[in-house]
This record gives structure tokens, C-alpha cells and sequence, in this order.
């Protein structure tokens, strides 16, 4: 019995904690968005006046973009596992511009809809709704864009190495994520609640 | 970088002066980022707190004392009903918890610290800040009834009662905004937990290894994530609709007030098995060390948590039978409140046999955990009575539910914190509690719980609703809520013993040596107090209970244990 070894020390591997951390604030920020999502579609249809849903565009290049960025952030993360931290920095600044692009044609949106349709988030209950779940979304691209812009910041001043690759493939994680709940929001608002 | 912004002493070669010294002191407790300091800042904190709620509570208790009471305004009776129940939830029950959790997962895994530590410091301060701000509205909050309100739309906040016409002003807002502040903080000391568990285990300890506290915490940690970010969710929604006119909750617009109901609930009812999941996980420590055994069925005691935490977020709605659902609702949140009734049964059983046979020595402790076992099995024969969905109309929003949940949360979640304390305060101090104090406080409070909670069963089958600031001396209410008072009052002064027992001790309590209790966890293997580093060797495990493999290496447990 005693000659099996309990444990090897070469074998006692543990979980990164970043990416643990990380997965538990995705699964608890995921918990938020079900409220959201959960809270509009109960609402389709059950403003009692007031503009509907069906003024709404479908936003295909908002979203091409965004979920594109997640391939363009996942060339990033393979360019700097290699240590090209050059071309690190080309594709994450792409993945950056195409955030700001998405969250560009989201303002502009807001804005047909509030000048135009004359739609705010106090109108009724379709805008209560639509308002808060897109924002709580953009408001997730914009802390997104934050943290991506202080890597940013750090690859331009030389101080992003090889040995970064772990923290960057952490805070990838959340980029992705904020791309995932796109597509539950796209299809909830966009198409089934068109 | 660090280096250079270490605190460089005052003077090496004079004293400092009492003043500056204590200064420094204050300081060192501002910006630790160790985990035991901010397991004591979370416990010191909470202990205040449920001294401030316990005081509320009383105010209440005298208030209802005799019929047709004016001890206290109506306002005011509402005002403190809904401090009591927010501050223990939010600022007692969940600090404590995460401030014991804090200080004991890294010790129990063999770690030198948490995960995040500067992560843990800032869950720490966003929670304190949080209960300050909500405090802060006794003096500035502006309500119904002008300046100096606090909230007053009990812990639930149901709508319509929190629109903007019905709650002007904003001692409201007080309450949502700093739960929203609180939940962010937990969120943060969750994911800490959880990474702590996951990442920073010693060699061999696997999971299956690791003491049932660190389990019970785990799962605790998990339901929080799921928890309490719907209570952020809805609060922000609430926000929305009574600063920036949103309609979420506003009948007249479409929106409906019982989507309210359910947000809440979907974080209400998980939220106590997250308050009393570590409870258990006390009990799990402490039962077996005094009854001298091996806990009894570990495989059985954490699938059965896990079970908990699972079934636990299928009840919510069993809060609603009167508001009116359809008969599959009704049955279906019967049901599933039943089927939580398996794996707690699992537990109560397991810690049965693990006293059975054992050589129990009945130390404050010990005396608190057995107290829990048979207060949570009450509490949970009136909590499936309660789970039927006729009987649950009879008996909803009266005292019956109110004593339901009390022994819940001080028969059960606060005997084990009570055990908690007597038990692991001399490794974070270095001296005992006094015995003697412990067992008047034990007693006098466990006798003043039967007492007010007891009796509360019976005004409730009587009809008394709860959230009521007086009755009539013709309802027959009377003699038993005056003794409802007065085991309120054997409770308080309990509590103040075992106020005055924790500093009394500290200062003048026995030396208490790195293993008082003859225990097994890692925690007992360190000096008390730790030092700051915990281990000056990373650990090595090869079963659940290394000490005993320490203290016994002629028949250690990794012999038996797969």
C-alpha cells in the first residue's frame, strides 16, 4: 500500500487562478444578463403604448464586427504565445478598432431611434427595455475597450513580453464572453422579439 | 517598485509616541491585503453590526411587548424592521461568512494567502463601505416623512411600494445602491474563494481531500456567483425605473410588479442556503473533533452540499403561494422545496453518526453545534410545512414564517457562527474564551431562543401578521408576545456576554498553544497567531486529517482512505 506514491511532484498541477477567476466572474455576469434578457422577453409585446419593436434595423455590420473581433483577439493571443509582440499589437489593435466600431454604430442607432422614432428609455416599456439590456451589453464592450486599451497602452510603451501570454489569454476570456452575450441579445431583441 | 514603497519604520532608535504608534497600527489595518487581517476586519465588522441589528431587533421586541405600544412611531417601527432584516442579511450574515471563510480556506489548503489578495482587500472595503452608506441614511436620507429616514420598504422591497410616487425621495435609493455596492464586494470575496480553493491547494491536497469547511465554502462561493448578481440585476432595474423613468415595474406602462417578486426571490431563497452552507461547514468541523471520529461519510457530506446549492435555486417561488400562481406552479415549488429536504436529511443523519459512539466532549463548541442539530431539523420540519402550498396560505406573512426563518438564521446559522468563534478564536488571537462566560452564553441564549422563538409558532398560528407595528389587546396576542420580549432580552445580554467574553479574553484569556482542541486540519499545525507567511514550509497532505497523520504516524489515515 505505502509503495504507491500519494502524489508525484511533477504531476501536482493546479488550475491558473487568473482563468478561474475569470470563468466565476463570466458565470456570475452571465447570472446578470439572464436577469436582463429573461425581464425583455417576459415584456415583448406588453407596452400599453408607444412605439413597438418593429422599428428596429437589423445591426449585420455592427455585428459582423464585434464577433469578428473575437477571431482578430484570438490571432493576438496566438502572436504573443509566440512572443511576435508586433504583430500582437496589430491584431489587438484591430480587435480594438473594431469594438469602437460596434460601439459607433450603436450611438447611432440610439440616435434614430431617440430623434427620429423619438424612442428613450422612459418613452414606455419597450424603451425601458431595450435601453437598459443593449446598454448593459455596450456598457460590458466599454470596460472591455478599457482594459484592452491599458495592454495597449503597456504593448506601445515595451513592457508586453512572451510572459504576458497567460494574463492576455485571462482578459481574452472576458472579450469573448461580451461577444457571446451579443449573440443572445441580437437573437432576443433583433429577431425573436422583432 | 515595491521595495522602495515598503512603510520604513518612524525611528529605530526612540520609542514613537502612543499616538503615532497607534496611527501606524490604524494604518497597517487600512492597507493589508493579508487574508487573515481581512478575515478579522470582515468578522470585527460584522460583529458591530449584528450588536447595531440585535439592538433594532430589541427596540422592535419592546415596541410589540404590550398591546397598543408607543415606544416607537410607525414610521420609525418600519424604518427598523427593514434595517434589521437588511443589516443581518447583507452586513452581518454575509460579512461573517466571507470573514471566516477568508481567514480559514487559505490556512485549511495550506496557502500563504488568497488568490487576489488586493482583490480580497477591495471586496472587503466595497462591502464596509456599502453598510456605512446604507447607515448613513438614519441621518441623511430623505423620505415619506422628511430628513433622517432611513429605508423603510422592508428587506423585500416590494413593488409598487418602491415607485417613485410611493417612496419619494431617496432613502430608497439608499438601500438599492448600496446592496448594489455590498454585491459587488461579494461577488469579488466569491470568485476569491473559489479561485483560492481551486489554484492555491498544497501538495496532495486533492479535492476530495480538502476539510469539509473549504467544501462547504466552495459551494457557498458558487451559489453566490448565481445569487446575488440577480439582486444587482433587479436593483439595477429598480434604479432605472426611479432615476431615469424607466417602466420595469410600473403597472400602468405594461410592466409588472411580480417580476419584482420573482427577481428577488431567485436571489432571496438561494441566499439563505448560501448563510447557512459554511454554517454547516462549522458544524462538519467542529462535530467530529469533539466527538473524537472521522467525519462520517465525506464523499456523502459534499454531494449532498453540491445537491443544497442545486436544488436551492429551484424553490424561489415558494415565497409567492399567495400571491397566486397556477396549480403547476404551486406543485412544482412544492415539490422541489420538499426535495431539499433529501440532502439536508443526508447531512443530519451524517452528523449523527458521527457523534454516535464517539467520546464527545461537550466544550462551548460543541455545545452550540448540538444545539444547531436540533434546531435545524425544527426549522426544517416547519420549513416543509410551510413548502405546502394550503397550509402556506394559512400561515404566509405571519409570525409562524417569521419563527420558520429565525431558525433558520439564529437557531442554526448563528449557533454555528457562536460555535465558530469559541472554536477557532484562540488560533486567530492565541487565547482561549473563557469557558465559564461560554457556557453562561450559550445557555442564556439558547434558553432566550426557545423562548421568543418558540412562542413565535404559536402568535403566528394565532394570526398575527408580521411587519405590524401594534395589535389590540383583544386579539389574545398579548401575554404570549411579552414573553416573546422577554426571551429577547435573555438573547441580548447572552450576546453582550459573549461581547465582553471577546475582549476580556483577549486581553487576559489563557495562552492557547498551536492545537488546544486536539484538532486535524492544517490550520492547527501554525503558531496562533499565524504568522503573516502561515506556513514556513509549504504543507505536504496525503489524507483529509494530516494532523492526525502527524500525531499518529504508527496509523495514519492515508492507510484507509483511497
Amino acid at each position: 500500500m505505502s509503495t504507491i506514491p500519494i502524489f508525484a511532484d511533477e504531476s501536482w498541477r493546479l488550475p491558473s487562478r487568473g482563468r478561474v477567476g475569470m470563468l466565476c466572474l463570466i458565470i456570475g455576469e452571465s447570472a446578470i444578463f439572464t436577469i436582463f434578457v429573461v425581464a425583455y422577453v417576459y415584456y415583448i409585446g406588453r407596452s400599453t403604448y408607444g412605439p413597438t419593436p418593429q422599428i428596429l434595423e437589423l445591426p449585420v455590420f455592427n455585428t459582423v464586427c464585434l464577433l469578428s473581433s473575437s477571431v482578430t483577439i484570438m490571432l493576438a493571443e496566438h502572436a504573443i504565445k509566440h512572443g511576435a509582440v508586433r504583430r500582437f499589437a496589430a491584431w489587438w489593435g484591430l480587435t480594438m478598432l473594431l469594438g469602437v466600431e460596434f460601439l459607433l454604430g450603436t450611438a447611432s442607432e440610439w440616435r434614430k431611434l431617440i430623434f427620429e422614432d423619438h424612442l428613450t428609455i422612459r418613452t414606455n416599456l419597450f424603451g425601458t427595455t431595450f435601453y437598459s439590456l443593449v446598454g448593459l451589453h455596450a456598457t460590458h464592450v466599454i470596460v472591455g475597450l478599457v482594459m484592452l486599451s491599458l495592454v495597449m497602452i503597456f504593448t506601445l510603451l515595451g513592457r508586453v513580453e512572451q510572459r504576458h501570454a497567460e494574463r492576455i489569454q485571462v482578459l481574452s476570456l472576458y472579450w469573448h464572453f461580451v461577444d457571446a452575450v451579443w449573440v443572445v441579445v441580437f437573437t432576443v431583441v433583433y429577431i425573436v422579439g422583432r | 517598485m515595491a521595495d522602495q514603497t515598503l512603510p520604513i519604520p518612524v525611528s529605530l532608535d526612540a520609542t514613537p509616541s502612543r499616538g503615532a504608534a497607534l496611527l501606524e497600527w490604524l494604518h497597517s489595518w487600512v492597507i493589508t491585503v493579508d487574508h487573515k487581517k481581512l478575515g478579522i476586519l470582515y468578522i470585527v465588522y460584522a460583529v458591530f453590526f449584528l450588536l447595531v441589528a440585535g439592538a433594532e431587533a430589541m427596540t422592535i421586541r419592546i415596541q410589540l411587548a404590550v398591546p397598543n405600544n408607543h415606544f416607537l412611531s410607525p414610521e420609525l417601527f418600519n424604518e427598523f424592521f427593514t434595517m434589521h432584516g437588511t443589516t443581518m442579511v447583507f452586513l452581518v450574515g454575509m460579512t461573517i461568512i466571507f470573514g471566516i471563510g477568508n481567514y480559514l480556506v487559505p490556512l485549511m489548503i495550506g496557502a500563504r494567502d488568497m488568490a487576489f489578495p488586493r482583490l480580497n482587500a477591495f471586496s472587503f472595503w466595497l462591502s464596509a463601505f456599502g453598510g456605512l452608506f446604507l447607515y448613513f441614511s438614519f441621518i441623511g436620507g430623505f423620505g415619506l416623512y422628511g430628513m433622517g429616514s432611513a429605508p423603510d420598504v422592508t428587506w423585500w422591497a416590494y413593488a409598487p411600494l418602491t415607485a417613485k410616487a410611493f417612496s419619494p425621495g431617496h432613502n430608497t435609493d439608499y438601500w438599492a445602491l448600496s446592496l448594489i455596492v455590498m454585491g459587488f464586494g461579494t461577488l469579488g470575496a466569491a470568485i476569491n474563494i473559489l479561485a483560492t480553493a481551486f489554484s492555491m491547494r498544497c501538495r496532495g491536497m486533492t479535492l476530495l481531500r480538502m476539510p469539509l469547511f473549504v467544501w462547504l465554502m466552495v459551494v457557498t462561493s458558487g451559489l453566490t456567483l448565481i445569487t446575488i448578481t440577480p439582486l444587482t440585476a433587479a436593483q439595477l432595474m429598480l434604479i432605472i425605473d426611479r432615476y431615469l423613468g424607466g417602466h420595469f415595474f410600473d403597472a400602468q406602462a405594461g410592466g409588472a410588479p411580480i417580476v419584482w417578486m420573482h427577481f428577488f426571490w431567485i436571489f432571496g431563497h438561494p441566499e439563505v442556503y448560501v448563510l447557512i452552507l459554511p454554517a454547516f461547514g462549522i458544524a462538519s468541523e467542529v462535530i467530529p473533533v469533539f466527538s473524537r471520529k472521522a467525519i462520517f461519510g465525506y464523499p456523502a457530506m459534499v454531494a449532498a452540499s453540491i445537491g443544497i446549492a442545486f436544488v436551492s435555486t429551484t424553490v424561489w417561488a415558494h415565497h409567492m403561494f399567495t400571491v397566486g400562481m397556477t396549480s403547476a406552479g404551486n406543485a412544482f415549488f412544492t415539490l422541489s422545496t420538499m426535495m431539499v429536504g433529501i440532502p439536508t436529511g443526508i447531512k443530519i443523519f451524517n452528523w449523527i453518526a458521527t457523534m454516535w459512539g464517539g467520546k464527545i466532549r461537550f466544550a462551548t463548541p460543541m455545545l452550540f453545534c448540538t444545539a444547531f442539530l436540533f434546531q435545524f431539523l425544527c426549522a426544517g420540519l416547519t420549513g416543509i410545512m410551510l413548502s405546502v402550498a394550503p397550509w402556506n396560505w394559512q400561515l404566509h406573512n405571519s409570525y409562524f414564517v417569521i419563527a420558520h426563518f429565525h431558525y433558520t438564521l439564529t437557531g442554526s446559522f448563528l449557533f454555528c457562527m457562536f460555535a465558530a468563534f469559541y472554536y477557532w478564536y484562540p488560533k486567530a488571537t492565541g487565547r482561549m474564551l473563557s469557558e465559564k462566560l461560554g457556557k453562561w452564553h450559550f445557555w442564556l441564549f439558547f434558553f432566550g431562543f426557545h423562548l421568543t422563538f418558540d412562542t413565535m409558532h404559536f402568535v403566528g398560528m394565532l394570526g398575527m401578521p408580521r411587519s405590524i407595528y401594534t395589535y389590540g389587546p383583544d386579539r389574545g396576542w398579548s401575554t404570549l408576545n411579552f414573553w416573546i420580549s422577554v426571551g429577547g432580552l435573555i438573547q441580548a445580554v447572552a450576546v453582550l456576554i459573549f461581547a465582553w467574553n471577546l475582549i476580556d479574553s483577549y486581553l487576559h484569556g489563557r495562552e492557547a498553544g498551536n492545537d488546544p482542541w486536539d484538532a486535524w486540519t492544517l490550520e492547527w499545525s501554525t503558531p496562533s497567531p499565524p504568522p503573516a507567511y502561515n506556513f514556513a514550509e509549504d504543507p505536504v497532505v496525503r489524507s483529509r486529517r494530516p494532523l492526525w497523520d502527524i500525531k499518529h504516524p504508527q496509523d495514519p489515515d492515508w492507510k484507509y482512505e483511497r
